[in-house]
């Protein structure tokens, strides 16, 4: 296959890589993606400011949450509507570490993550047996009853209860000449570029590739070897964690966490933003976090009466029309030229 | 609030940049105020959402009559959809993008709460908050928020303070849901007993979650008191009338007015079984006959008939809206023509007592630089076994 998992599709001939020109075009085409996208991420930090910078924080966090959610539904088949529980349960560690504890951010996130997986794997238990629509059921139980726990009196010394918590964002250091929109930008980018560039390794591993055989062909994927259930399980765990992560950006570029941000919308909205960005992709995330944080905005000023009509009629339009998902799109168009397709394979 | 120096310095760092003062009075043109807010027009809590439609009527009526000193209202309201990260987005959208002078209405507890900060980091005015909450009083920290309903505190204050008026060595029994909204009925019972606390009171808490609350009941009758006050949901409320009456408790009973539905909270109990429980309001009842010639009332029904015909007069929601977009205009004309930020504030926190046509009479809108209550007095009723009826003066909450 061409293309697969990052490894361009050069095939220098070994008569137009004497000529100059052609070394060039093959420079250009290797290196030119990665380096425009290095700015196109790096650009906001100075063209934008105050509230677009903010959105396309959330954005960016919502890209990282649909990122986490693609490995255990796009990935390994599981269909999973509870993703925003790991989201709220990621998002909480981190907002009752630093508000009670007084831990910074950076302290957090393992400990936020830790717990996110642990959930994760124990999800991913009842995941063995029940397939398809039933897990589904199972998670989505689990985004319904997560706000409620949070609510519940023995959490409360930790959660806050109904009134949620309080918290800062961390401060942009000294050295830095950033704001705390631009700083918290930064953080979302580094912190979820790791995250996607980790999980790009992961897909193209040979636990990838045991994943994606065990959604197509579980029977084949036994057969050859592969532990289904420690399999399955680690996806659900890995895959929490990354929510989990999400969760934490979230709740410091929030600044506030309480039981109501975190409903059953939340996991509909990044099961929307999976499908749309592109299932069992690494690319498609980030255009499923563009999407579900831009998409209501805009529905909402094309009409103040019915954004809801409008939102249903533009995410129709993009199912018709991109059914593979904008990341789909994206690579069938890299394809068409002849550009290395940036994007993985499904 | 150990976060609070953090805050200010938050504060000086995000007032500072960016916000050049290129503009005198954001959000103000030579023909043009321009006012957010935010509510739940989609999503669980979208039953709130007519507020919205009623101040945007009312802000239609205004600028049809000539606008406030020569300058149209414009009022942008954006769905969050009452999630507290929606409400932040959509705020920061109104401050930042559509650079409006303030924010007025914004819906919910945990939604103003997300931005509770923001707003007062900003210093724009956060302004008469559709929310219960107490917390949203407190001008020394918050400035710049200001609530505008009878908080659960007051509410609980005004069942104490008369309790202890027709009873003065009354025990008190409090039975509440053990959260932010029943713990306000607690503080507020707290608030007036002062340091006899501990002596005459003895409270009993429920979970949301619990099946019943008969035991908390009988628990608390076995105390000897003779005042029972509850800060619990309908579904509880139905509960508790019908087991006080059942054991043969007779206390004097305050409930709280969350859940006085004739039709789903004393129906089911039994209106018989509910006779003599007393609650309180501070918005007239349009389904009151006592109403049907009022001036006030005549006036909000007017206005109804003109700017929005197709609305259930039976959703009180139009009153409080009437009410609280009275009290708004009221500021603006107040203002004297100086709409910047720090005048429209200090004139939101300086409000002689004045009535308002759909609130009940005695019940005033005031504010001091001091005290952010806005409505501090409620009217106690009483149901008769078929209907609540008022009784009395209005009572005001306690200072504190």
């Amino acid at each position: 296959m061409e293309g697969v998992c990052g490894k361009p599709p050069i095939r220098p001939n070994p008569a137009d890589a004497s000529q100059p020109a052609r070394g060039a075009a093959i420079r250009l085409r290797r290196y030119l993606p990665p380096v425009a996208s290095l700015a196109a991420i790096l650009a906001p930090l100075w063209l934008l400011e105050g509230f677009h910078l903010f959105q396309l924080t959330v954005a960016v966090i919502m890209a990282l949450a649909v990122l986490g959610l693609n490995i255990v539904t796009g990935y390994s088949g599981q269909i999973s509507l509870g993703h925003g529980a790991f989201f709220a349960i990621g998002a909480y560690v981190t907002a009752a570490l630093m508000s009670h504890a007084g831990w910074s951010f950076w302290a957090t996130l393992p400990p936020s993550a830790a717990l996110c997986g642990i959930v994760g794997y124990g999800v991913g238990l009842p995941a063995l047996r029940l397939g398809g629509l039933y897990l589904a059921l199972v998670t989505f139980s689990l985004a319904v009853a997560v706000p409620q726990l949070l609510k519940h009196r023995s959490l409360e010394a930790w959660t806050g209860g109904v009134q949620g918590l309080f918290l800062s964002k961390p401060e942009p250091p000294p050295w830095l000449p950033l704001d705390p929109d631009q700083h918290m930008y930064l953080l979302a980018v580094l912190v979820a570029g790791c995250c996607f560039w980790l999980t790009s390794n992961l897909v193209c591993s040979r636990i990838g590739l045991a994943l994606m055989a065990i959604r197509d062909h579980p029977v084949a994927a036994e057969a050859s070897g592969m532990d289904i259930a420690a399999l399955k399980t680690r996806a659900f765990a890995v895959s929490a964690m990354i929510t989990g992560v999400a969760g934490a950006l979230s709740a410091v570029t929030i600044e506030y966490v309480a039981p109501d941000s975190f409903g059953l919308p939340l996991s509909i909205t990044l099961f929307v933003g999976m499908v749309v960005g592109g299932v069992a992709s690494v690319l498609g995330p980030v255009f499923g976090g563009l999407f579900v944080l831009f998409v209501p905005s805009i529905a909402e000023s094309i009409s103040r009466a019915t954004p809801g009509v409008v939102y249903g009629v533009i995410l129709i339009v993009f199912l018709v029309g991109m059914p593979d998902g904008i990341a789909g799109l994206i690579r069938r168009a890299a394809q068409r030229i002849g550009w290395s397709a940036e994007d993985r394979t499904t | 609030m150990t976060t609070s120096r953090r805050f200010l310095l938050a504060a000086g760092t995000l007032a500072v940049p960016r916000i050049a003062p290129a503009q005198q009075a954001p959000g103000v043109t030579a023909n043009e105020i321009r006012i957010g807010s935010t509510n739940a027009l989609s999503g669980p809590a979208s039953a709130y959402s007519v507020i919205s439609r009623g101040l945007e009527a009312l802000f239609k009526r205004l600028n049809d009559h000539g606008g406030v000193e020569g300058r149209r209202v414009s009022f942008i309201v954006y769905d969050d959809a009452y999630q507290p990260p929606r409400t932040l987005e959509q705020t920061r959208r109104l401050v930042e993008q559509d650079r409006v002078a303030f924010t007025f209405n914004q819906l919910g507890t945990p939604t103003n709460s997300a931005v509770h900060r923001y707003m007062n980091q900003r210093r724009v005015p956060h302004l008469f908050l559709a929310s219960g909450a107490d917390k949203w009083a407190n001008p020394s920290e918050y400035p710049f928020t200001i609530g505008w309903q009878p908080s659960l505190r007051t509410e609980a204050q005004i069942y104490t303070k008369h309790a202890l008026a027709q009873k003065p060595d009354a025990r008190i029994a409090v039975l509440y849901q053990n959260d932010d909204f029943g713990r306000d009925y607690l503080a507020g019972v707290r608030d007036v007993v002062g340091a006899r606390f501990d002596a005459v009171v003895r409270a009993a808490s429920h979970e949301a979650t619990d099946p019943t609350i008969d035991s908390q009941i009988v628990q608390l009758q076995s105390t000897g008191a003779d005042v029972l006050v509850c800060g619990i949901l309908p579904r509880f409320a139905t509960q508790a009338i019908r087991r006080v009456h059942d054991i043969g408790w007779r206390p004097m009973m305050f409930m709280t007015n969350v859940s006085i539905s004739a039709g789903a909270v004393i129906q089911p109990a039994g209106p018989g079984r509910a006779a003599g429980l007393m609650t309180s309001a501070y918005l007239k009842d349009q389904t009151d006959p006592a109403w049907a010639d009022d001036a006030g009332m005549k006036e909000w029904r007017g206005f109804m008939r003109q700017y929005l015909p197709e609305a259930d007069l039976t959703d009180n929601n139009y009153l409080y809206a009437y009410g609280v977009g009275s009290t708004m205009i009221h500021v603006l004309r107040q203002c004297g023509g100086d709409f910047s930020r720090e005048n429209v504030l200090r004139q939101a926190t300086n409000i002689a007592p004045m009535e308002l046509p759909t609130l009940l009479p005695g019940v005033q809108v005031q504010s001091q630089p001091s005290n952010y209550k806005v409505i501090r007095r409620m009217h106690l009723q009483r149901w008769d076994g078929r209907s609540w009826v008022r009784f009395g003066q209005a009572i005001e909450g306690s200072d504190v």
